[in-house]
């Protein structure tokens, strides 16, 4: 079976007048119908923009989706026309954002943006897309919601809004939901709200989720499949067990090690990755995390690694294999000599 | 970590019942007082010489404004704060000046924190002279000698913030607070605005200064795991006033409190396998935080709280009008519960 969603060698670039920034540099990955994808990467490893692109929500210009295919239910979502792609959006590809103060109208009630798009895509008058609206409330956990829905956006606490937002996304019951963060800007006992209520509707409607994220707690026990992002390339791509138990990039495996533990002592020193991540303007010739990595060797300052496969379904960009590899360097970042 | 605790037994902060209220004002002309947002409300708490407390909550809970109270930058409605013998909500202008010399703020945000039009090295030398501590060639030296201390490349003196990373502006942060050679610092979510692989930087930098200057931290976080990570005790706070405060070990082992309970485990785990196990037993608290300016009647986690029939059936007391005594129920683990 095809895949629901098949991305192929995607680049996306931004034209400033600093020179082009390279934010998404040819990224693959596929998702399956009913998977949840889990993305995690740092400020600037091009995860948004990657999804973004995928349903052509970069602003253009500055920004170009340079090169790739994206093929959603055999259709290449880059060659649609605008209004095709419009149909699609919000209405088979949902997405919800990492700020709900800000993505939502201040101006509207919460019930005219949500049944604005039940009305567009799915062709209901005005008095059944209210009272789909408040079905939809009521399954996202508002309390009274037929009394909710004429409230406006202030009148609700954040992770009632995000809520809002995760209603406003499964209006129309899509097949694949985009949430780009949506947990960031909330309270950890309100993100487990939201993330238990993701997982409830995941199963009872069946849909895809690419959930992106910097916190590799969240997804562990949400995702099937993860993907690693450094420097705007997928820098690893494994089942999750997998990816956690048996990390196989060196920026994974300092990921992991670098984060404090809740369940288990850490030794007193933390293992820190150095340095910064790579200037996207000025890209580094070779591999992205060249200049951070403990186990580089020359090849790397040169020869941009590929994805490759190193086990089931367990794809690396790297070419040392970090399982037998010794430290080639302590303190890699120092020899640049820019701390 | 534990050792440290039991040598040195000298507490350098100690705060007692402190309250912080900001007035709700109404009318245009004359302001009348209609009521107050408590965001303190009566918390107390020593602080030993060396050691890290970490305090933790969600956001609205009152933890900034408890460590801005300490150091006077609010003046508090009410409770005093005790550091080395001196009573600071007593101190005025220049005197309170001078006690700030041995207590010092690291903030949260390194984007608003560092005055953009100020060089490197007149952010950092300024406590310097306004301390009167140093001048001229000697003030320029002693900002490289902080700048090589947080692992900054001395060179950079005459850079302004706008040339620097997160990480790299924390940095300058924590340089200015190392200035004046304070003795406590408060460290207001020093990381919290980093990448997590900048994160382990920051906080091995604070603990390296602290081993080496003999540092005294109050450790602001919403972050449960990193606070673990640093702290040698923890006071979890809800609402405006503690519910918790014990050492870090047994927090995370015998954590007492209701919240406590529910907020470790919302904490997701980086590792699915457990994530699996946690799942079935994961507590998710209903409902949001109240607002500060109308806390409920009796204890303030009962709008929220999964134990309020235990409490009833067990000792008889209703939550929702019974306000509990925060009290030290075993030797060192002070909660505010009716269940203990």
């Amino acid at each position: 079976m095809a895949p629901l969603l098949d991305v192929n060698n995607l680049t996306t670039h931004f034209y400033t007048q600093d020179g082009v920034v390279k934010a998404v540099n040819g990224i693959s990955y596929s998702v399956d119908e009913g998977e949840t994808v889990g993305i995690v990467g740092e400020s600037g490893s091009g995860k948004s923009v990657g999804v973004m692109s995928l349903v052509r929500l970069i602003p253009t210009p500055p920004g170009k989706i340079v090169d790739g295919q994206v093929m959603f239910n055999g259709q290449d979502l880059l060659t649609l026309s605008k209004n095709e792609i419009r149909a699609i959006r919000g209405n088979k590809v949902a997405m919800i954002f990492q700020d709900p103060m800000t993505s939502l109208n201040p101006v509207l009630t919460i019930g005219r943006q949500i049944s604005e798009a039940v009305e567009l895509h799915l062709g209901m008058d005005k008095k059944q897309a209210r009272n789909r609206t408040i079905e939809l409330l009521e399954l996202v956990g508002i309390p009274s919601a037929a009394d909710r829905i004429d409230n406006y956006p202030h009148q609700f606490s954040g992770g009632m809004r995000q809520r809002v937002m995760i209603a406003m996304g499964l209006s129309c019951n899509p097949q694949l939901l985009i949430a780009d963060e949506p947990t960031t800007a909330l309270d950890v006992t309100i993100q487990a709200q939201i993330v238990d209520l993701v997982k409830r509707l995941r199963e009872e409607i069946g849909m895809a989720i690419i959930w992106i994220t910097h916190d590799l707690g969240l997804v562990a026990g949400l995702a099937q499949k993860m993907i690693v992002m450094y420097g705007g390339n997928i820098v690893e791509q494994a089942p999750v067990v997998d990816l956690y138990k048996n990390p196989r990039h060196p920026y994974t495996l300092g990921l992991l090690a670098s984060l404090p533990r809740l369940d288990e002592d850490r030794p007193k020193k933390l293992l820190s990755i150095e340095g910064l991540p790579p200037d996207l303007v000025n890209y580094p010739q070779g591999c992205p995390f060249y200049a951070r990595c403990n186990y580089r060797i020359d090849k790397c300052a040169d020869t941009p690694p590929q994805l490759k496969e190193v086990g089931v379904k367990h794809k690396v960009a790297c070419h040392v294999d970090v399982q037998t590899a010794k430290w080639t360097t302590e303190h890699p970042y120092e020899e640049f000599n820019l701390m | 970590m534990l050792e440290k605790k039991n040598v040195e037994s000298d507490i350098i902060v100690s705060v007692q019942n402190l309250k912080m209220y900001f007035p709700i004002t109404s009318g245009i002309i004359f302001q009348r007082h209609v009521g107050d947002i408590k965001a303190v409300d009566g918390v107390s708490f020593d602080i030993q010489r060396g050691e890290t407390l970490g305090l933790v909550g969600e956001s609205g809970c009152g933890k900034s404004t408890t460590g801005r109270a300490i150091l006077q930058l609010y003046r508090p409605t009410d409770g005093t704060v005790n550091f080395e013998g001196s009573e600071l909500t007593d101190l005025k202008g220049g005197e309170l000046r001078k006690m700030r010399r041995h207590i010092q703020m690291i903030f949260q945000d390194p984007y608003a924190s560092l005055n953009p039009r100020m060089t490197v090295g007149s952010i950092v030398g300024e406590p310097l002279e306004v301390h009167r501590l140093a001048s001229g060639k000697a003030r320029k030296e002693r900002v490289r000698e902080l700048l090589d201390i947080v692992g900054l490349n001395p060179y950079f003196i005459n850079r302004y913030p706008h040339e620097f990373s997160g990480g790299q502006r924390q940095r300058i942060g924590i340089a200015r607070a190392l200035a004046v050679e304070p003795a406590f610092i408060v460290c207001d979510e020093p990381i919290s605005a980093l990448d997590v692989s900048i994160q382990a930087q920051v906080i091995n930098l604070l603990e390296e200064l602290q081993e080496r200057m003999g540092l005294t931290y109050l450790f602001i976080a919403h972050d449960l795991a990193v606070v673990r990570h640093i702290s040698d005790r923890i006071a979890v706070m809800y609402l405006g006033k503690l519910v918790e405060l014990t050492g870090r070990a047994e927090l995370y082992a015998q954590p007492m409190h209701p919240y406590t309970q529910a907020l470790l485990s919302a904490v997701p785990l980086p590792d699915p396998l457990a994530e699996m196990e946690r799942e079935k037993k994961r507590v998710i608290l209903q409902g949001d935080v109240p607002s500060p300016s109308n806390p409920p009647q009796g204890c303030n986690f009962c709008t929220r709280c999964p134990s309020l029939e235990r409490a009833k059936q067990e000792k008889g007391i209703d939550c929702h009008t019974v306000e509990p005594e925060f009290r030290e129920v075993e030797s060192g683990h002070w909660v505010a519960c009716h269940l203990y």
